[in-house]
């Protein structure tokens, strides 16, 4: 065995390590505590439990790679919104009025050109004034959210169209259509980080900038497409999650960055980039859900779920750098 | 002095880790007002010594004595109580705070309040820069300090404690020959205040200039103590690595072919101006200078990382613009940086993928990287370089230097360029392997690679080199021939002393 692969193994596992504990641990303690008495790891509330990881999910996929690469999105909420907001209204437009269900391709197809093109001015403006990452996202999560808001005002926008809420609703093989999303993305991001050319030159400017110029790669525009990515999948999610409930607030999406960004480092990814894995980012998705349907399971109230998942964030964090061979030997502050 | 009992002394010193003897019963001492030298390759066990005399790591076995009291120490502030000062090698200031707040972090004088002394502050601190004659004063901000003057800094903040033992890592890796002058003179006024020092270097001329004994480190383990006056640089090696270096002259042994590099008139700034050189297939051309003369920067130049402000380059004979380094690695130029951690390795990437980062884009099998044929590349040229290495799966940054920097060059070599740039090839590599480094540069040559090597070590350029560039201050200050160049004419030349520019 190689150095190292046991403890790699570990770090890995760890997430999917905790997931089993939620499982028993809300298993158990809701035969005692539970209001009713379906057990908690039901078939329907575990494809449910998929279901509702997805619109978060697909974004934190995108959130490994800009994170992997060193970067970071704050605007994916309002990214997620402002697409949403395009599905919908676009349906209404009279352009396109006697399509028919023909419109649902084309409204899907405004939508993702919507997040990429935020994505591509974010990346665009990342590499052109080389601002930190950090700060250009938090100027246009606030832009682009105020783009929402003009939009229509305080006004839900809404527009519900049966075909598309059929397909929405579909199960194929028992799993719904928004799962089959999040799958299909999540193979998209493994093979993208381990298999990719791209993947391994996200990895190598996360971890040493310089050296990747030096290596010939071409920071600039790599970065650029990272943000295109995280764009289209920001606004991926907002189809998946939009064409089942058919309206969308000006408010929807806020906290989605924080969510993302939460599960990705649950999942193991450093903030400040080179490592990180797209499957433990699934992980942290899935572990973030059950924690909050567990505890809906044996009664708490929402308040108490931020609470508990606050103070677990920063309890796994703890563990890490305790496991950690490189935590042990860093400063004491 | 009257007293004669050691500053600091090491008994029996033991320090293992998980399957490593790090230090095996390493005894030595340091007596008042005496710099003595600690050396070994990397590896010997300098590094986890110094730990143990910090305070980072704790000694299995064996005692640390100072002023014949034993003590224990758990933290590097504790070491400092006790008169245990270190001189990193990488300096920790605070860039933005002013000199006299850096000396005195963590220990600011207060008013009422918790409100700052600045008046004892800027006086106490004041009265220390007077003892070490330095240019600037209490209030200066760090970050406007020159490399040499925030290593004062350093001193300066070692001299605020009643100092019994003064450990200096590395202290001249980044300073000009005249900031050197200034630190031996700080050093020798300690001497005569009766301060231990312990002086950590590879420059084998700096020992012989400053120390008065040397205790060698081999494998974890202490080989024996040498009093400076009385030793050479071969025995030295010898108790280092177990045998002799050879850093005899070397003449050209084979044919050198037609000019593949050719610089005219480049100029950049106020970096260098007027540049004008060759290189041909099969030669190695040295260029010496002192740290700042402009070298770095032609190099950056070249591949692309700076933009040349007049001049032409001339690849083949053909006149070339080189707008990126993506630019200049197609055009067949590959530059091994100096800062090899820094700026050549991702170092939490494997082996094999760091040799292959560059050429990754064009080793697809279909939509996938075709790792197959990355690891023949690794393969390759982990045998052609002989790197040391487990497998390709192992880290870059759990290497040796020497191993590292072939893994640098290695990157570049698999992609058969026609002017490798190697700037400062040995630098923090330890002798053992400067020496193989350096027979792969001149094995290099010999294939017909056009090769420039930057070095700020003489021996080493008089040994690699064809020919030797001398620069200083931006300007080719002269070009010797190998037969041409002696110790004596290459040190005028880079210190300006001569002006006389026969080109």
């Amino acid at each position: 065995m190689e150095p190292g692969t046991l403890s790699t193994f570990l770090k890995r596992g760890a997430i999917w390590g905790f997931i089993v504990l939620e499982l028993v641990f809300f298993s158990v303690a809701g035969e005692f505590l539970s209001l009713s008495d379906k057990a908690f790891m039901d078939v329907d509330n575990m494809l449910l439990l998929f279901k509702q990881s997805a619109p978060i999910g697909i974004i934190a996929i995108g959130m490994t790679i800009i994170m992997i690469n060193g970067n970071i999105d704050l605007s994916v909420g309002a990214t997620f919104a402002l697409s949403a907001v395009v599905l919908l209204d676009s349906m209404t437009w009279s352009v396109f009025a006697g399509l028919g269900d023909g419109v649902i391709p084309i409204a899907w197809g405004l939508a993702l050109m919507t997040g990429v093109l935020l994505g591509a001015l974010n990346g665009l403006i990342v590499w052109k004034t080389g601002v930190d990452a950090f700060i250009v996202t938090l100027g246009s999560m606030l832009g682009y959210r105020g783009l929402v808001f003009m939009y229509h005002g305080e006004q839900p926008t809404s527009h519900l169209n049966w075909t598309l809420v059929d397909f929405a609703e579909a199960q194929f093989l028992g799993l719904h259509t928004a799962t089959w999303f999040l799958i299909a993305v999540t193979a998209a991001g493994w093979y993208l980080t381990n298999r990719s050319v791209h993947g391994r030159n996200a990895y190598a400017i996360g971890d040493n900038r310089t050296a990747a110029i030096n290596a010939g790669i071409r920071v600039g525009p790599h970065m650029m497409i990272n943000f295109m990515i995280i764009g289209f999948l920001a606004a991926l999610s907002a189809v998946v999650f939009y064409s089942e409930s058919g309206s969308v607030n000006p408010n929807d999406g806020e906290l989605y960055e924080l969510w993302v960004i939460t599960a990705v480092v649950l999942g193991g990814t450093k903030l400040t980039g080179g490592a990180g894995s797209v499957l433990s980012t699934l992980g942290g998705v899935l572990a973030i859900q059950l924690l909050r349907k567990g505890l809906g399971h044996i009664g708490a109230d929402t308040e108490t779920v931020n609470l508990v998942i606050g103070l677990i964030l920063i309890a796994v964090l703890f563990l890490d750098r305790q496991l950690n061979l490189k935590g042990r030997e860093a400063l004491r502050i | 002095m009257t007293e004669q009992l050691p500053a600091l002394r090491l008994e029996g010193i033991v320090k293992t880790f998980p399957g490593v003897r790090a230090l095996d019963k390493v005894s030595f001492s340091v007596m008042p007002g005496e710099v003595h030298a600690l050396m070994g390759e990397n590896g010997a066990g300098k590094s986890t010594l110094m730990k143990v005399l910090g305070g980072i790591h704790q000694p299995d076995e064996g005692s640390i004595i100072v002023e014949e009291t034993p003590v224990v120490m758990t933290s590097p502030l504790q070491a400092k109580g006790k008169g245990i000062v270190f001189i990193h090698q990488e300096l920790s200031l605070a860039e933005e705070l002013t000199v006299a707040e850096n000396i005195y972090l963590g220990e600011l004088p207060k008013k009422s309040f918790g409100r700052v002394d600045w008046k004892t502050l800027f006086d106490r601190t004041d009265a220390i820069l007077a003892k070490l004659k330095v240019g600037f004063t209490a209030r200066t901000r760090v970050g406007d300090l020159s490399i040499a003057n925030q290593q004062m800094v350093e001193i300066a903040r070692a001299l605020t404690v009643d100092a019994k033992a003064v450990i200096f890592d590395e202290p001249t890796a980044s300073l000009t020959d005249a900031e050197k002058v200034v630190l031996f003179d700080v050093i020798a006024d300690l001497k005569t205040h009766g301060v231990g020092i312990i002086y950590i270097s590879h420059r084998m001329e700096e020992i012989f200039r400053i120390t008065d004994r040397i205790s060698v480190l081999r494998d974890g383990q202490y080989r024996g103590t040498l009093t400076t006056a009385e030793t050479g640089e071969d025995e030295i090696t010898q108790l280092m690595i177990g045998r002799k270096l050879d850093l005899s002259r070397n003449a050209s042994d084979h044919e050198i072919g037609d000019v593949a590099l050719e610089v005219r008139n480049l100029s950049c700034g106020r970096l260098f101006k007027d540049i004008s050189f060759e290189v041909r297939r099969g030669e190695v051309v040295g260029f010496y200078g002192l740290v700042g003369a402009g070298r770095t920067e032609i190099a950056e130049t070249l591949f692309g990382l700076r933009e040349p402000s007049r001049g032409q380059i001339l690849l083949d004979g053909e006149e070339t613009v080189i707008h990126s380094p993506a630019d200049a690695i197609a055009k067949g130029i590959s530059l091994v940086p100096e800062d090899r951690k820094g700026q050549g390795l991702v170092l939490g990437m494997n082996c094999r993928d760091n040799m292959t980062l560059p050429q990754v884009g064009d080793l697809k099998a279909g939509p996938f990287v075709a790792e197959g044929a990355e690891i023949a590349i690794f393969d390759q040229y982990r045998d052609k370089l002989d790197i040391r290495t487990p497998g390709w799966r192992q880290l870059v940054g759990n290497l040796s230097g020497g191993n590292q920097q072939k893994i640098v060059i290695g990157k570049w070599l698999s992609m058969h360029p026609k002017v490798l740039i190697v700037d400062e090839p040995t630098r923090g590599i330890d002798v053992g392997s400067k020496s193989e480094i350096h027979n792969l540069i001149r094995d290099l040559a010999r294939q017909g690679y056009a090769v420039i090597v930057i070095s700020s070590e003489m021996p080493e350029v008089l040994h690699v080199s064809d020919r030797i560039v001398a620069m200083y201050s931006g300007e080719i200050i002269r070009s010797f021939t190998s037969k041409e160049v002696t110790e004596d004419n290459l040190i005028q030349a880079i210190s300006g002393i001569t002006p006389d520019k026969a080109a």
